[in-house]
């Protein structure tokens, strides 16, 4: 099996700001890749060597088996993107813009609409519309239509989901779970640590350094320490009192509760006690399982 | 080629989607032909003057009432005043003033020279001129009146004179819009190119879908051919709407050939749109674009000739002008319009139109990168 992307020691600064750092890594056929990180991260920099956009200033960014900074025209055959600002054209109608990339493409919608008909279907009710005048989840429908539209090898996909409510965020990984079977490459980058579990694999990258690369359930086992959820009703002053604590390593806000970790990983009574003398006499305190999020945060720490 | 023509479609059902561009396309050409044309002269008419007459004789009333009968005079004022009469042209109330000395009239009977004064308002340093031109030939009327009344006096004497009789070719009634109209069509042509084009590639970069281009097979000159082609067809339509409302609102002569204006002016249009395309490439905004784009439309329009012969300019602003291509369409659209040039007659311009249309296209496609 071949190595849909090999990137080794890709380096990209502007000026002073160093966007990525020695980024090596490889995607296999088939598998969905997914990047996250914060933004700023370098996630877009990054796609944007992937895609032939940009020009890495070193390192070797190898795609479906050739050069990206060479071959950048073969590539372009066989690479479908999806930028993270909806670039289609907002004056086009949904038809004119599918048919538009087609054709630039040299193909048809004919042709390939088997690939697109389950997410196309969802927005052809609405095929004479003007682009601009969709609903969020519709653009990205159509977005993601016009980017499989020649049926690429490789489909790389930039924050696709940001902006989009819950339910359509579902849907969308659905689609992409979908389109294993005719063989296509997803990369896909996100901020939203939820959806990490529906990539194969996934890389955690800040401040363009990747920090791990593995499978989702991996890099939640790599937490290394023993985790608790903390519930009070004030959590504002919970989370105060939890940092005064010199046993408590990390305290960060989840949601409804606070994940701590301690210093000396016990398991006793000793912080509840702690939370009733400073006055928090409604503690909640549960030990975890680590999600992403949590070892992610650990990185960054250590990073 | 089926990229190319799916690409020029696009831009098409864009530019006719957005309700302004669409009739302002048509719209603003109609309106600047209507407007400039009959409203742009240097001709002179009712130059208003203010008299000093401290001669009261029948000689400078003569000269008065011939004054006021040509067109170009209007007495506005008369006075015996001199500070008067200044305070008038300071504020604008005359543009220039005529002092007859007394003796004026004693002088001319008796055969010695007349003398006259006459002060211009020359913050306008053409129109000073002209009207002191215009002066200068009623008063030789005037002269050659009072040399005829000694004549019929006196005809033992014979006099000596030339006569010469004068022929104005091209434009026999020195009607001043059909020098200006062919001028006002080549900026009608020139801002349709320069602006439109440019605008509309901004646009795209900043709306991004630039990016969604870039990933594509779609090749360079494909990309810039397809810009090009939308903005030289709607050129060309605003021309030949001009020439229209040139006819019949103005009947205008055309002496030359209708299809070698439109060939020039297409060859006009690809090197103004490859400027354009050009700046373009180095713009990321909109307004970054307009205020570049809008400084080199006025360098060149003003330079072009419109308003100021080409040949008086200093050397230098000739030597740009060979790279200016208003300049040529200019001389071309008047030529073939108002003389019935033919291709050879203008075959330096048309090279030279060529020469920076291929140039300045080569310069676009090059610096357009699909890859930063």
């Amino acid at each position: 099996m071949i190595n849909v992307v090999e990137s080794s020691d890709i380096a990209k600064s502007f000026g002073p700001i160093m966007a990525l750092d020695d980024i090596s890594f490889s995607v296999n056929e088939s598998e969905i890749f997914g990047f996250i990180g914060p933004d700023g991260a370098g996630k877009t920099t990054l796609f944007r060597i992937i895609t032939t956009l940009l020009l890495p200033d070193k390192g070797n960014m190898k795609v479906l088996g050739m050069n990206a900074t060479t071959h950048y025209k073969e590539l372009r055959k066989n690479i479908g993107y999806m930028p993270g600002r909806f670039s289609l054209y907002q004056d086009l109608s949904v038809e004119e813009n599918l048919n538009f990339y087609a054709t630039v493409f040299g193909t048809t919608v004919e042709e390939n609409y088997n690939l697109i008909s389950d997410i196309y279907s969802h927005i052809e009710p609405f095929k004479k519309r003007l682009a601009g005048k969709l609903s969020g989840g519709m653009k990205q429908k159509l977005a993601l239509s016009c980017a499989l539209i020649h049926k690429p090898r490789l489909l790389i996909l930039d924050e696709p989901t940001t902006g989009v409510d819950a339910v359509s965020r579902s849907e969308f990984w659905d689609m992409l779970n979908k389109l294993r079977q005719y063989n296509i490459t997803i990369i896909v980058s996100t901020p939203y640590m939820d959806e990490a579990i529906r990539c194969d694999r996934v890389a955690l990258i800040q401040n363009g350094k990747i920090l791990s690369i593995d499978t989702p359930q991996k890099i939640r086992a790599g937490f290394s320490r023993k985790l608790f959820t903390v519930k009070a009703i004030e959590k504002y002053r919970l989370i105060k009192t939890l940092k005064k604590n010199p046993e408590v390593m990390t305290a960060y806000p989840f949601g409804d509760s606070i994940h701590v970790t301690l210093i000396n990983d016990s398991s006793d009574n000793s912080l509840f006690e702690y939370l009733v003398k400073e006055g928090i006499s409604d503690a909640v305190i549960q030990e975890a399982e680590a999600g992403i999020e949590d070892r992610f945060l650990e990185l960054m720490e250590k990073a | 080629m089926r990229t190319v023509f799916y690409l020029i479609r696009k831009e098409f059902i864009q530019i006719f989607r957005n309700k302004f561009i669409s009739k302002a396309v048509f719209g603003i050409p109609i309106l600047q032909m209507l407007i400039l044309v009959p409203a742009i002269t240097f001709e002179l008419k009712n130059v208003k003057l203010t008299i000093i007459d401290k001669d009261m004789t029948s000689e400078s009333r003569g000269l008065i009432s011939k004054l006021d009968g040509s067109t170009f005079f209007k007495v506005s004022s008369s006075t015996f005043s001199e500070d008067e009469a200044n305070n008038l042209l300071h504020r604008n109330k005359c543009s220039m003033i005529l002092q007859i000395p007394s003796g004026f009239g004693k002088d001319i009977g008796t055969g010695k020279q007349g003398k006259l004064l006459a002060t211009f308002d020359a913050v306008n340093a053409s129109s000073a001129q002209l009207t002191w031109a215009y002066l200068n030939g009623v008063i030789r009327d005037y002269n050659t009146d009072l040399i005829n009344k000694n004549i019929t006096t006196n005809p033992l004497v014979p006099l000596p004179r030339i006569q010469v009789t004068n022929r104005y070719w091209y434009n026999e009634m020195l009607n001043y819009k059909y020098y200006m109209l062919p001028g006002i069509l080549v900026i009608l042509v020139t801002a349709i190119g320069f602006l439109l084009a440019g605008l509309n590639m901004v646009r795209e970069k900043e709306i991004g879908t630039i990016e969604q281009i870039n990933v594509t097979p779609v090749r360079k000159y494909h990309f810039i051919i397809a810009k090009m082609v939308p903005f030289l067809l709607i050129g060309l339509t605003d021309l030949a709407l001009g020439l229209v409302i040139g006819k019949l609102a103005f009947n205008i002569p055309f002496e030359g050939s209708i299809l070698l204006l439109f060939l020039c002016s297409s060859i006009f249009l690809v090197a103004v749109l490859g400027m354009a395309l050009f700046i373009s490439t180095f713009s990321g905004t909109q307004q970054q674009y307009m205020f570049v784009a809008f400084f080199c439309m006025i360098i060149f329009i003003l330079m072009s000739g419109i308003f100021t012969p080409y040949e008086s300019m200093p050397m230098w602003a000739q030597d740009f002008n060979l790279i200016n291509p208003v300049a040529y369409l200019m001389r071309i659209n008047r030529m073939v319009m108002l003389k019935g040039s033919t291709i050879s007659d203008i075959s330096r311009e048309l090279y030279s139109l060529v020469l920076i249309a291929i140039g300045f296209t080569t310069l676009a496609v090059r610096r357009y990168r699909k890859t930063a």
